[in-house]
C-alpha cells in the first residue's frame, strides 16, 4: 500500500511541475492518458518492471542537472544526405532545420497540428501507447501522452526520397523534455528515420509507429554522448500484413538509459526486428543502460528478432528484459531472441530477463542470453600475427557487436555507426 | 636466425616445470624437425617463442636474430619476422578472414615503417596464395577459421604465413588432419617459401610430411629436453621403431 500510495504521490508531485498542454486533435487522448496515469501512479523501484533500474531520477520532479558535453567529433549520419529536423532541448526549431517537404512524405510539427481539429494521427497518437499498456503499465509513456509538448508527425505515402532525421540537441545543463512522435507508413511506402543526440539533461520521448500493410519502416538511432544525461524511451509499433519493421539503437555514454520498444505484430507475414548496442564506460560516474523490449505475435507467419549487445566497463550496469508473446492462433511464428554482454573487467555486471509465452503450437522460438569476457584465446591469436593488443582488442569488441550492427540495412547509414563504434574504442585505448 | 638456450619454463598458476633446459640453433635458410613424445612440451616450446601468457620463463633465452624474444610482445614477435601455424588454429566468430589477413599484414607493415597496402595489391596477393593452397573464395569470405574444416584450417594457417612472408616459421603440427592431398599442397606451399633467408622450425609426429618437406636436422625431444639431435635418418629411425629404444639409450 505504502508503494502505490508513494507512485500516486510522485505523480502529484510530477504533474505538479508541468504544464500540460490541451491541444486539438490530441485533447482526448492527453485526458485519457491523465486518467489511466491517476490509476497506476509513476514507476516505483519496488515495481517488478523496474527492479533492475531505479527509475526515481526519471520521474522526480524536476530534472536533475546534466553538464553539457564538448565532443569534437562531428556529428552522426553527417555523411548521410538526410532532411534535418532540429530540437534543441526538446523544442522544435525551425531555423536550424531543413524546409520539411519531401516527396513521398508530409511532416507536420505535433505542436501545429494539435490546433488542428482532423487529423490522420488521431489514430495513431495515444493509441498505440495505450495498447502497449496491456499487460504490463507503462507509467512514463502515459505520462508523455498527456505532457508532450512538441513532436513530428510523419506520414509516408510512397517511398521517401531520403531518410528524415531528428537531431536533437542539448544546450541547457536543467532542460526537461518530453517529445511525442506519430509515424505512419502507408501500405507499399517506405521511409527511413534516423534520430540522434542527447536532447536534455532528461529526456522523455515516445514514438509510436503504425506500419500499414506492406509498408516498410527503417529506424536508426545514436543516443547522444553526454555522459550525465538521462532519458526514458518507448517505441510502441504495429505491424501490419507483409510489412516490414527495423529498429536499431546505439548508446554510448548516458548515466541512466531506459528503451522500451513494444511491438504488435497484427498481419500476416510481418517482420519485425529490433537491435540495439550499448557501450559503457563508468569511469564517467555512472551508466546504467536498460533495454525492455516486448513483441506480441498476434498474426500466422511471422519473424522476429531481438538481438541486444552490450560492451560493459567501470563498474557499467547493462539491463536487458526480453518478451515474446504468442497469442493463440499465431501459427508458423519464427520468434527469436538474443541478448549478450562483453564484460571488459570484474566490475562491470549484466542483468537479463529472457522470458517466451507462447499461446500457439505450430511455432519455431528461441532466446538465449550471454555474458562474457574477451576471448583470450582468440587475443593471442590475433597479437602472434603482428595485431596490436589494442587494436585487436577493438576488433573483437567490434566483431561481438557485428550480429546486431547487421540489423542496419543501409550500409551507409551502418558504416556511420560503426566509425562511432571505432571511435568510442579508439578513445579507451 | 633463431636461438634458444638453456631455456626452462613454468606453468604460471602452478609449480609445474614443462621446459627443462632447451638449446636448439636454427641457422638461416635451415629447416629443423622436432619430433618427440605427445606431452613432451613441443607446443608449450612454440607458445613461449610466440609470446603466449600463462608461462613463466625462469632461466636461458631464446633470440631472433640476435633480438631477445623474450622481451617483446606477441606482435613485436611477429613483426620481427615470427611465425606460428597453430597445431589448434583458433576461430574467431565475427571477424572475416579477409580483415583478419589485412588487419594482420597493415599491422606489420606500420611496425615496420611501411604504408598500408593498397586493396588491390592486397587482394592480388591473397588470391595467389590462396589459389596455391586451393583455398577458394567463399573461405576467405567467411569469419576466421569459424566452420572450416581441420585440414581447411591448418590449409589457412599456411596463406596467413605465405601472405604475412615472416622470416622464422614454426609449424606446430600442421600435418594432423589433412589427407594425402592437403599435405602436398601444405608441403608444396612450404618448400615454395625456402630460402635462404627463411628458417623453418616443424613440428610433427610423422615421417611423412618430411618426405615433402626435407629437413636439415632432427631433434627429438622428450620431458622438456633436446635429448638427440641428427639428419633426416633420425625421423626414420623414430618411424621405424618408435620412442622407446631412443629414450632408453639416452636415459
Ligand atoms: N596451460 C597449461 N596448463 C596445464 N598444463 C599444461 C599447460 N600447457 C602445457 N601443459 C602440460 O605441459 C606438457 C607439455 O604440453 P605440450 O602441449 O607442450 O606437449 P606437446 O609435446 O606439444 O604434445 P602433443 O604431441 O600431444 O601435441 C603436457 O603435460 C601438458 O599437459
Ligand atoms: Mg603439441
Amino acid at each position: 500500500m505504502a508503494v502505490a500510495q508513494a507512485k500516486i504521490d510522485a505523480l502529484a508531485a510530477r504533474l505538479d511541475a508541468l504544464d500540460l498542454p490541451h491541444g486539438g486533435f490530441t485533447r482526448a487522448a492527453r485526458a485519457e492518458a491523465l486518467a489511466r496515469l491517476r490509476a497506476t501512479g509513476l514507476p516505483h523501484r519496488r515495481d517488478e518492471y523496474w527492479k533492475y533500474t531505479d527509475p526515481a531520477s526519471l520521474i522526480a520532479a524536476a530534472a536533475p542537472a546534466a553538464a553539457l558535453f564538448d565532443g569534437q567529433e562531428p556529428p552522426v549520419f553527417d555523411t548521410i544526405d538526410r532532411l534535418r529536423l532540429v530540437f534543441v532541448d526538446g523544442v522544435f526549431d525551425a531555423e536550424a532545420s531543413d524546409d520539411p517537404a519531401l516527396a513521398g512524405v508530409e511532416i507536420c510539427r505535433l505542436a501545429e497540428a494539435d490546433a488542428a481539429d482532423i487529423h490522420w494521427a488521431k489514430s495513431v497518437y495515444g493509441v498505440l501507447e495505450a495498447r502497449g499498456q496491456d499487460p504490463v503499465s507503462r507509467p512514463l509513456a502515459a505520462l508523455n501522452t498527456a505532457a508532450a509538448t512538441d513532436g513530428v508527425l510523419i506520414r509516408a505515402t510512397g517511398r521517401a526520397a531520403k531518410p528524415v532525421s531528428l537531431i536533437y540537441l542539448h544546450k541547457s545543463e536543467t532542460s526537461d523534455a518530453i517529445l511525442h512522435h506519430c509515424v505512419r507508413v502507408e501500405g507499399g511506402a517506405e521511409l527511413t528515420l534516423l534520430e540522434n543526440g542527447p536532447a536534455a539533461a532528461r529526456f522523455n520521448k515516445v514514438l509510436e509507429v503504425d506500419v500499414a500493410a506492406g509498408g516498410r519502416f527503417h529506424h536508426v538511432r545514436a543516443q547522444g554522448r553526454d555522459h550525465e544525461r538521462r532519458a526514458v524511451t518507448h517505441c510502441f509499433a504495429r505491424v501490419g500484413e507483409g510489412a516490414l519493421f527495423k529498429s536499431f539503437t546505439l548508446t554510448a555514454n548516458g548515466q541512466l538509459t531506459r528503451n522500451e520498444t513494444v511491438i504488435e505484430i497484427v498481419g500476416d507475414n510481418a517482420v519485425a526486428h529490433v537491435a540495439g548496442a550499448a557501450l559503457g564506460d563508468g569511469r564517467h560516474g555512472t551508466f546504467h543502460h536498460d533495454d525492455t523490449v516486448f513483441v506480441t505475435h498476434d498474426a500466422e507467419a511471422c519473424e522476429s528478432r531481438q538481438v541486444f549487445k552490450k560492451v560493459l566497463k567501470n563498474g557499467a550496469t547493462g539491463v536487458f528484459q526480453g518478451k515474446i508473446l504468442v497469442k493463440p492462433g499465431a501459427q508458423k511464428t519464427d520468434g527469436y531472441q538474443i541478448s549478450q554482454s562483453l564484460l571488459l573487467d570484474d566490475d562491470s555486471q549484466f542483468l537479463a530477463k529472457p522470458e517466451l509465452e507462447i499461446y500457439a503450437d505450430d511455432v519455431k522460438c528461441s532466446h538465449g542470453s550471454t555474458s562474457g569476457a574477451i576471448d583470450e584465446t582468440a587475443l593471442f591469436y590475433l597479437r602472434s600475427r603482428g595485431v596490436p593488443l589494442e587494436e585487436a582488442r577493438a576488433l573483437l569488441v567490434l566483431s561481438f557487436l557485428a550480429d546486431a550492427i547487421a540489423e542496419i540495412e543501409d550500409e551507409a547509414i551502418q558504416q556511420e555507426i560503426t566509425s562511432r563504434l571505432e571511435g568510442w574504442l579508439a578513445r579507451r585505448r | 636466425m633463431l636461438n634458444i638456450n638453456n631455456l626452462h619454463v613454468k606453468l604460471e598458476e602452478e609449480d609445474k616445470a614443462i621446459l627443462k633446459g632447451v638449446s636448439l640453433d636454427v641457422p638461416a635458410g635451415s629447416v629443423h624437425a622436432i619430433m618427440g613424445p605427445n606431452g613432451s612440451g613441443k607446443s608449450t616450446l612454440s607458445y613461449v617463442l610466440s609470446g603466449r601468457d600463462g608461462y613463466e620463463v625462469t632461466e636461458g633465452s631464446a633470440t631472433l636474430e640476435g633480438a631477445d624474444l623474450l622481451e617483446m610482445d606477441p606482435e613485436e614477435r611477429a613483426a620481427a619476422g615470427l611465425f606460428l601455424a597453430f597445431q589448434y588454429p583458433v576461430e574467431i566468430p565475427g571477424v572475416g578472414n579477409m580483415t583478419f589477413l589485412r588487419t594482420a599484414l597493415n599491422a606489420q607493415r606500420k611496425a615496420k615503417g611501411m604504408d598500408e597496402i593498397s586493396a588491390g595489391d592486397f587482394l592480388k596477393l591473397v588470391r595467389e596464395k590462396a589459389k596455391a593452397l586451393k583455398i577458394d573464395a567463399d573461405m576467405l569470405k567467411r569469419p576466421v577459421n569459424v566452420g572450416f574444416s581441420g585440414g581447411e584450417k591448418k590449409r589457412n594457417e599456411i596463406l596467413q604465413m605465405a601472405v604475412l612472408d615472416p622470416k622464422m616459421c614454426i609449424l606446430d603440427e600442421t600435418d594432423s588432419g589433412l589427407d594425402v592431398d592437403a599435405m602436398k599442397l601444405v608441403s608444396d606451399g612450404v618448400n615454395a617459401l625456402r630460402d635462404a633467408g627463411r628458417s623453418f622450425l616443424v613440428i610433427t609426429h610423422y615421417q611423412r610430411l618430411l618426405d615433402h618437406i626435407r629437413p636439415d636436422v632432427v631433434h627429438i625431444m622428450a620431458d622438456g629436453r633436446i635429448v638427440k639431435t641428427g639428419g633426416p635418418d633420425l625421423a626414420l629411425e623414430v618411424e621405424r621403431n618408435g620412442y622407446g629404444d631412443l629414450l632408453a639409450e639416452v636415459g
